[in-house]
């Protein structure tokens, strides 16, 4: 297993695990994997950080990353 | 109408932050604000009282009671009242040398272009997502760069797209029809986060005008006020 920082944006929110933002995967979870393990639609995911930077949902996370899942947002 | 009051006196507390000559710049310079409702009526507010000098308003809309708990333009006695009348009455209130073109018309593809042609710069104050790339086509072919806001609940977004960046792809994906709507529908939006982006779009406004500071080009400032986020994102 390995310790990200997991962070949810807005309506995703409510899909946070109880362990909030130090969450354990098993090694070489993708995104895509730990987005559908924490049942969330993946059409709800718009935007994915991984330390800062824009990544595709086939990233592997690594110890210590964190991630930020963001849904589209529009409002003016 | 003529200017009221010195130069000098009105921009007095510019001067320790901004040079002179970059108030000259920015009294020169022409800023075209799309979308006048919750953060283009407050960016109108700021670039005024700055002292952007020539501003090109637009929103084809009316104001609604639903309007009052975030819309700084809104007021009771207005409700029913073109969102683009309001705005140039209030930028006429606060500073008479600002020159203001208000457009009571809901910019499209086919009046976008002729719109903002001439402007130094656009700003993306719509509340859809489809609009959004509508816009940056245009302010892309124009040569335009665009400072992009948008909203939800207590959550929100600021990047800047110059015209040859890839933009709002790198944020919403391809442009497709049911994306037309974010998150906003679910959360609604609260007024202190609305004034708060439309803060940071006047800054980022300001940055491009004057080529000053760190841009948001290619990048995501994201925050969220329920837990004090507040971060800067690589886009590529």
């Amino acid at each position: 297993m390995i310790k990200i920082d997991l962070k949810l944006f807005v309506t995703l929110s409510k899909f946070l695990p109880g362990e909030g933002e130090s969450f354990q995967v098993d090694e070489g979870t993708s995104i895509g994997g730990l987005i559908e393990n924490l049942s969330i639609p993946s059409a709800q995911v718009k935007l994915i950080f991984v330390n800062g930077k824009k990544v595709a949902s086939d990233y592997r996370l690594q110890q210590g990353d964190r991630v930020g899942l963001f849904p589209p947002v529009g409002g003016g | 109408m003529a200017e009221q009051f010195v130069k000098e006196d009105r921009y007095i507390r510019n001067f320790k932050t901004l040079s002179h000559d970059e108030q000259n710049i920015l009294e020169k310079a022409t800023v075209s604000i799309i979308g006048l409702g919750g953060l283009g009526g407050t960016v109108t507010e700021m670039l005024a009282r700055t002292g952007v000098g020539n501003l090109r308003l637009v929103d084809g809309d009316i104001f609604e009671t639903s309007n009052l708990n975030r819309q700084l333009l809104s007021e009771e006695h207005l409700i029913g009242s073109p969102k683009a009348d309001a705005a140039k009455k209030r930028v006429i209130a606060v500073n008479s040398s600002v020159h203001v073109d208000a457009h009571h018309k809901y910019a499209d593809e086919s009046n976008l272009f002729d719109i903002i042609k001439g402007s130094d710069l656009v700003v993306d104050c719509l509340d859809t997502i489809d609009s959004r790339f509508v816009l940056q086509k245009s302010a892309s072919k124009a040569g335009i760069p665009v400072v992009s806001g948008a909203i939800a609940g207590v959550s929100g977004q600021v990047t800047v797209i110059f015209p040859e960046d890839q933009g709002f792809e790198l944020i919403y994906g391809k442009k497709a029809i049911e994306q037309s709507r974010g998150v906003e529908t679910q959360t609604g939006n609260i007024s202190y986060c609305a004034l708060f982006i439309a803060a940071l779009q006047s800054s980022e406004c300001l940055k491009v005008l004057l080529n000053r500071g760190d841009i948001l080009r290619n990048k995501l400032l994201i925050a969220d006020l329920w837990s004090n986020s507040f971060e800067v994102m690589d886009l590529i």
